[in-house]
């Protein structure tokens, strides 16, 4: 009995033993390094201290941009692009809304996919952020001195503006592909005539070295196939840009079975210096186009937006020698540049291998003449011919490759879920890692650049279900982040995100933080509204219209009694804020107001639309925590009948506003 | 040796002889070292908060107020209206009476230098150091008011503990808390360049009575 007991209390200990062993087996290879190891220590920030790296991260269909720290993967701010937002008065104030209109009216949304920092000699410059809307095609730049989207600009003649926005060495351009052909010129004509008749079209947008200011240059108008995705080169392929494309068969029905025929789709190689070249002598054709370029103005804090009505044209058969196909197999997605420029990494979603094109070798065969016929008069290289190398059996959907500039390259794996590592020149995979779960893109900071800062990969996933506590059937996004700075990746950390991040955009915190605004200076401020100090504010009617010319500084609004006003006045607040320190911000509600809440920055002017619809004494108040005295920062309109014998008076503290 | 006597009104014949010649080049260059005045800020007042990690400070000039970072002087008004301290003004009075003071104080010293009579180098030293003494009490004077004279509609009143109304006024010297600020107030750069020419004066007196004994003993 007692042997057969030992037995039992043995069996139990070893089962244990290997139990406990396995899991701690499984937890390595699951990635749950997190647990073991110091991988808490290095994603650690101190309180005070600053992260190592800004991540600008997509919000996809939020249709924001939001700022991470990274490794703490802290979120600091919500950059309201293209989609409106209340707390920030995005689209609300009377200044931003311009900047969300389009061709077709104020859209108040869009789908924010692939941002990128602008570039200086093939290196991140942290100047600007490119980020473009997939849905009403437009590229919005966000501007890294105050983090604001500063001017958005609408792509004309596109659809589903995915292959954007990336920008070339030198910002020259920010440039935005469709990934939808549509009808060129737009007209009522039957879809299934879609084949031959349907143009897909790469335009370039050129930037202003000085303010960034964008001008869309030109349009190339392509074959109707859909361009996924795009990336400048760089080195010895600066001037050329490379545009994935999938649905070369030119389905219009039914793409999951119709586009995935064809055994290799295209890589388009643009020499977009030729073009330009092109353009500069004269070439290519102006054509009619309605468009929206919208300019938000740091001096003015106002947007406006100013309708475009022509736009140039370039048809490829025009140019020939600038314009060429690379075969690559099963709908690529992901079409990625090595640090050097000399590799075009081809992610065939359908594939079983990574394809890798070699610069060079697409120029000698250019220059040999190694084609293998053409599509619509545009020469199709040789497959053998630009092949650099492929990575064989690297897992299934490759979606998107970045680079650490050592050498090694990163490509994410939808369907297998994971991220892989593998060298760049023997194409030999050397780690993988899984990833939870079905990731998109991934980023290392500068990792779409000359110089990336090869220490962490930023793996950004599409789905999380069991990973976070639950909420209801929506869940969170998340992103993953990996130290790369050894052989194998370790997991360190994963944190949910704002939407959905498409992509990411990430740079040394010590390039951006030290431009970043504090306050906007009072004495700048050119808002044809402003008030400068309390002794400007005023109260004026102009018929059934009045504007407040209001001030705000700690603890008051100056005026705050205001009497005149009437029912079916529209009441145009303009708010100043007399500050003029850091992080003291004053945010102002009016009860019954159809819009949001301001939120005013030192120094800056914003303006919304009261129509009051009932008689009485309304309130009104400060709705950012400012000071100590914050609860007093209130006052009251004093809202008579229409037609009423009240005149118009405005005080603070029973005077009239004339102290300061 | 002596190569004629020389008035003070006479600056030109420079009357140095080599053993005279370091006290009087101290009594020369002490009251020039003044004119530093013009460039560098006289005293600085710091005030740290946890609010502000970056603290507000302001430069005292011997003829303005300046911001240490910009905007700060604003920002300490902005401050100091919730215990009912009044603003800092523009510009005071001194800022027209202080530069006379030094401008005319420096030419004598010099002028009492080129001559080179040590009984005036100390009585220049003496004078200085009244005017300094003056300028330091008329500075707590305004200091004091500053902290003492509170709207009455303040904001914020706060009370000492034997019952009289809290007041605000920065230390002369030194490092104070009031409430959740601490004051730093320092002399800065121009100060010490005054303090230090007013101790060459005073050397210059000294090395003066050294080198008319020695010239006496080499004499006899």
């Amino acid at each position: 009995m007692k042997t057969i007991f030992k037995y039992f209390l043995a069996l139990a200990v070893l089962s244990f033993w290997t139990q406990s062993c396995g899991d701690m087996n499984s937890g390595k290879s699951s990635g749950q390094g997190a647990l073991s190891g110091n991988a808490a220590e290095r994603v650690y920030v101190a309180p005070g201290e600053h992260d190592e790296f800004y991540a600008f991260v997509s919000g996809g269909f939020s249709g924001q941009l939001a700022v991470y720290g990274l490794p703490s993967g802290r979120l600091f701010k919500v950059i309201p692009v293209f989609s409106v937002d209340a707390e920030k008065a995005w689209g609300f104030n009377e200044e931003t809304k311009p900047m969300l209109n389009t061709s077709h009216g104020f859209i108040p949304w869009d789908d924010s996919h692939h941002p990128d920092i602008s570039q200086t000699a093939g290196e991140l410059d942290g100047r600007w952020v490119f980020i473009n809307g997939n849905n009403t095609p437009r590229i919005a730049r966000i501007d890294l001195t105050t983090f604001e989207t500063t001017e958005i600009i609408e792509v004309p003649n596109s659809a589903g503006n995915h292959s954007s926005s990336f920008v070339t060495e030198n910002t020259e351009y920010v440039v935005a592909g469709t990934r939808f052909s549509v009808p060129f010129p737009q007209r009522d004509m039957p879809i299934a005539e879609y084949k031959g008749n349907f143009k897909g079209a790469l335009s370039f947008i050129s930037v202003n070295p000085e303010d960034g200011r964008m001008d869309l240059k030109f349009q190339i108008m392509m074959p109707g196939f859909d361009y996924d995705l795009s990336h400048p080169g760089r080195g010895d392929s600066h001037g050329w840009f490379f545009f994935s494309t999938y649905n070369t068969e030119e389905a219009n029905s039914l793409l999951e079975v119709n586009a995935s025929q064809n055994d290799k789709d295209f890589i388009a190689a643009i020499n977009w210096k030729k073009i330009e070249e092109y353009v500069n002598g004269g070439g290519g054709k102006k054509v009619p186009a309605k468009y929206a370029h919208n300019v938000y103005d740091e001096t003015t804090h106002m947007a406006t937006s100013t309708m475009k009505d022509e736009v140039l044209v370039v048809d490829p058969t025009e140019v020939p020698g600038a314009i060429y196909f690379m075969p690559t197999p099963k709908s690529p997605h992901g079409c990625d540049v090595d640090p050097s420029g000399e590799y075009i990494v081809g992610s065939g979603k359908l594939a079983a291998e990574l394809t890798v094109h070699s610069f060079s070798k697409m120029i000698k065969a250019i220059e040999e003449k190694n084609f293998d016929g053409d599509a619509y008069g545009i020469p199709i290289l040789s497959y053998e011919a630009t092949l650099a190398g492929a990575v064989k059996q690297p897992g299934l959907g490759p979606l998107h490759t970045e680079f650490d500039g050592k050498g090694n390259a990163y490509t994410t794996f939808f369907i297998s879920s994971e991220v892989v590592k593998w060298k760049l020149g023997t194409w030999e995979v050397i780690d993988r890692k899984p990833t939870y779960y079905s990731v998109g893109h991934l980023m290392i900071p500068g990792g779409n650049s000359r110089k990336p800062f090869g220490k962490y990969v930023l793996a950004m996933n599409k789905i999380t279900k069991d990973r976070y506590l639950p909420t209801g059937p929506e869940v969170t996004q998340s992103a993953q982040l990996y130290d790369i700075t050894g052989e194998k990746m370790e997991l360190l950390l994963d944190f949910p995100t704002v939407g959905e991040p498409h992509y990411a955009a990430g740079i040394a915190a010590d390039i951006v933080a030290k431009n970043s605004r504090k306050i906007f200076k009072l004495e700048e401020n050119e808002h044809p509204y402003a008030v400068k100090s309390e002794a400007e504010a005023k109260v004026v009617r102009d018929g059934n219209e009045v504007h407040v010319y209001m001030t705000m500084i700690r603890s008051h609004f100056a005026p705050d009694n205001i009497e005149g006003i009437q029912v079916g006045d529209k009441v145009y607040f303009h708010f100043t804020n007399l500050e003029q320190d850091y992080d003291v911000p004053h945010g102002v509600s009016m009860i019954g107001a159809n819009t949001s809440e301001l939120l005013i920055m030192p120094g800056q002017t914003e303006s919304f639309v009261w129509e009051p619809k009932q008689e009485g004494v309304w309130p009104f108040y400060c709705t950012d925590f400012c000071s100590a005295l914050h609860q007093e920062m209130q006052g009251y309109v004093r809202v008579s009948p229409k037609g009423s014998n009240v005149p118009i008076s405005y005080t603070l503290d029973g005077d009239p506003v004339d102290i300061e | 040796m002596k190569t004629g006597s020389v008035g003070i009104f006479c600056p030109f014949s420079l009357n140095i002889t080599p053993e005279m010649k370091k006290s009087k080049l101290l009594m020369i260059i002490g009251p020039l070292l003044m004119l530093g005045l013009f460039a560098f800020p006289l005293w600085n007042i710091t005030l740290e908060a946890p609010q502000y990690p970056i603290p507000l400070g302001m430069n005292i000039h011997i003829n303005k107020f300046t911001d240490v970072h910009e905007f700060d002087i604003k920002n300490i008004n902005l401050m100091n209206h919730y215990v009912g301290m009044k603003y800092i003004p523009e510009t005071i009075p001194e800022f027209k009476i202080f530069p006379v003071v030094i401008l005319v104080m420096a030419a004598l010293g010099v002028l009492i230098g080129i001559r080179g009579d040590k009984k005036w180098y100390l009585v220049w030293f003496i004078l200085m150091s009244v005017l300094g003494a003056a300028g330091i009490y008329d500075f707590y004077l305004w200091e004091y008011d500053y902290g003492h004279d509170l709207d009455p509609k303040a904001i914020m009143s706060f009370k000492n503990p034997d019952g009289s109304p809290m007041g605000f006024q920065p230390p002369l010297l030194g490092t104070k808390h009031i409430l959740n600020f601490v004051a730093h107030s320092y002399p800065r750069a121009g100060a010490y360049m005054m303090f230090t020419g007013m101790l060459l004066t005073l050397i210059a007196y000294f090395v003066a009575r050294k080198e008319e004994k020695s010239v006496a003993k080499s004499k006899s």
